[in-house]
């Protein structure tokens, strides 16, 4: 475990003094540090895109908390993700009155111009598709996020002139 | 660009929402923007708590809460007054937590991103009564972090209660200290749940807690804590400015519940949509109102208050949509946003989406949620392939029972156990045609689809 844990933080991986002051910003908002964990989690995915391995004992040592701890968190929660994303994250609700009104076209048409599926990123890096739970956008269903926006209704007929606002 | 941003929106007009019928939406600005500081205040905003401060103590405020009769409009229908009775407080125990509940992701549910993004100050001076009612002396807004819209709005809001002196120390000079952090969260339908948002907020996963102890006596940090939907204390103002009776009052005619509720409708109508009206509306006046079924098709089944909620019937389109009256017809209000299924659905198909779902968000802390509902969703999906075998109803049936109430620690898998539940007993026969014959069946691969499931 030890080993591991060297491992990981010799991975030339560093927080920078912003990131660092960042975190122990958020720490102060709670009684226990270990509640700032999240944050971290997000202020580190903000520069790099994602979570990378190396970064979990950093945030462990500034909050002064277990690694384990902190990976326990960082594997838990769908919005920290733990391998590259591309530059723009969609995220296609799958929940029930999306699914009337056929969300499952928009999915395939998503997929079929990417030629991605769930869980993966275009080969130029551009966009990583992923579903997510009810957006609260059902009046005007199917919805779904890019980045932090939400559109809907979008028909799978919109789908390339969407995608083009996001270089 | 033709694909619209979204933005959340109410379909009642300022002339027909008026303060004293509609506390929680009268405020709301015609074009949609955030309802400011200013504004706020210019329609009898921070009233209550001026009022309140001057002249009633804590439990007084707990006491017109109980009376007003307000149940938690987060789905679970828990008196809030009665709630905030039970939390432990006195000379020696410790002031505690107050959590806003603003994780809303309960599927076919958008009520609280309007409240969020459009009317924060309402949340904040309802969370200030709360605090007090509760002695708390720190609040967080336990916000999905999909909501970014809702996240800038009460980021604004919040700076300028804390500049106007309605946050801080000494709020408008009642010796009473109170303030409220906003914490975002990072997905995960199961961090709504109560303790499992207790958790999230201390950093750790969302993994449900053992009751008792409650939150009331034991929360966050082991501190008393109070944790409520947005909604229920958006009430929380309108109640302690004009009364229980008034509240009462607003819904006498159809229901025993008080007050107004949000509700809404989606799915295969005309207009999907948001109104605050009485508790205890019709089914049938929402569907009226949003334009009845789209193109002319008929109504087949809709859920009251969304996934976790069972399915109700055409016939049942007349019954107050209230907690009492829907939970005597064996489902839930819930939220109190309908989803509408016309004929052309398979209720198989959308029930398999529904345990998709579930099945997808059990925190996997309980072994019937995070074993039953892959199970769930193996044995539908073969029915909707037209493959299932004789004796998989029966299966079902036992394994909504086995997701029911009192088998797990939080209320996720009895949520995914209701709509599976209803919709075997309201369309069975759409289930049985699932099954194929035996001569098919003899021909498929023996082996029951739910080994498949555990050795993959």
């Amino acid at each position: 475990m030890t080993d591991t844990i060297r491992t990981l933080a010799s991975d030339g991986f560093a927080l920078t003094d912003e990131e660092r002051r960042a975190i122990e910003h958020e720490r102060e908002h709670y009684e226990q540090p270990q509640a700032a964990c999240i944050e971290a989690l997000k202020i580190v995915q903000r520069r790099h895109g994602w979570v990378p391995d190396a970064a979990i004992p950093a945030i462990a040592e500034v909050l002064g908390v277990g690694v384990a701890d902190v990976e326990g968190v960082a594997t838990f929660y769908s919005l920290i993700f733990r391998q590259p994303v591309g530059r723009h994250v969609i995220l296609v609700c799958d929940s029930s009155a999306c699914f009337l009104n056929d969300y499952e076209a928009l999915r395939d048409a998503l997929s079929a111009r990417l030629g991605i599926g769930y869980g993966q990123t275009t080969g130029d890096g551009r966009f990583t598709l992923l579903p997510v739970c009810c957006l609260g956008a059902c009046d005007r269903g199917p919805a779904l996020m890019i980045d932090d926006l939400t559109y809907g209704p979008v028909a799978p007929d919109d789908v390339a002139e969407l995608l083009e606002g996001f270089p | 660009m033709s694909v619209a941003r979204y933005h959340s929106q109410l379909r009642q007009s300022a002339a027909e929402r008026r303060a004293e019928t509609h506390p929680l939406t009268w405020r709301l600005r015609e074009d949609g923007a955030m309802v400011g500081l200013d504004e706020y205040v210019a329609k009898d905003g921070y009233a209550a708590v001026r009022e309140v401060f001057d002249r009633q103590s804590p439990e007084d405020v707990v006491a017109t809460m109980k009376t007003a009769n307000v149940r938690g409009r987060g789905g679970g229908g828990f008196s809030a007054g009665m709630k905030w009775s039970l939390t432990m407080k006195g000379p020696d125990i410790p002031r505690g937590y107050l959590l806003c509940n603003a994780d809303e992701m309960e599927p076919g549910t958008f009520k609280d991103r309007l409240l969020l993004e459009q009317q924060p100050h309402l949340l904040i001076e309802g969370m200030i009564l709360a605090a007090y009612a509760n002695h708390s002396y720190y609040g967080y807004i336990f916000l999905r972090g999909e909501y970014v819209d809702a996240a800038r709005s009460l980021a604004r809001a919040l700076e300028e209660a804390r500049a106007a002196g309605w946050l801080g120390r000494d709020i408008a000079g009642s010796d009473f200290d109170f303030d409220i952090v906003l914490h975002t969260g990072a997905g995960r339908y199961i961090c709504g749940e109560e303790t499992a948002l207790i958790n999230s907020l201390e950093g750790q996963r969302a993994n449900p807690r053992d009751k008792p102890p409650f939150p009331g006596q034991s929360g966050a940090w082991g501190k008393p804590t109070v944790v409520n939907n947005v909604e229920t204390l958006c009430n929380a103002p309108a109640v302690m400015r004009h009364g229980a009776d008034w509240y009462q009052d607003l819904s006498a005619d159809v229901s025993e519940d008080g007050g107004t509720k949000l509700y809404g409708i989606s799915g295969k109508v005309v207009r999907s949509g948001l109104w605050e009206l009485p508790i205890g509306t019709t089914g049938r006046e929402l569907l009226e109102r949003a334009g009845g079924m789209r193109d002319g098709r008929a109504l087949k089944t809709w859920l009251p208050g969304g996934g976790s909620t069972g399915f109700l019937l055409p016939e049942h389109l007349d019954q107050a949509l209230d907690f009492d009256t829907i939970g005597e017809l064996g489902s839930r209000l819930g939220t109190g946003l309908l989803t509408v299924v016309n004929e052309d659905q398979s209720v198989l198909s959308l029930v398999r989406n529904l345990e998709q779902f579930f099945a997808r968000e059990s925190c996997g802390w309980c072994t019937p949620c995070r074993d039953g509902l892959p199970w769930t969703v193996k044995l539908l999906q073969a029915l909707e392939r037209g493959e299932g075998e004789s004796g998989d109803l029966e299966l079902l049936d036992k394994l909504a029972d086995d997701l029911g109430p009192a088998k797990t620690f939080c209320a996720h898998a009895p949520g995914a156990s209701m709509p599976l539940q209803s919709a075997l007993k309201y369309f069975r026969d759409e289930f049985e045609r699932g099954v194929a014959p035996p001569s098919h069946a003899a021909q498929a691969d023996s082996t029951p689809g739910f080994i498949h499931q555990q050795v993959r």
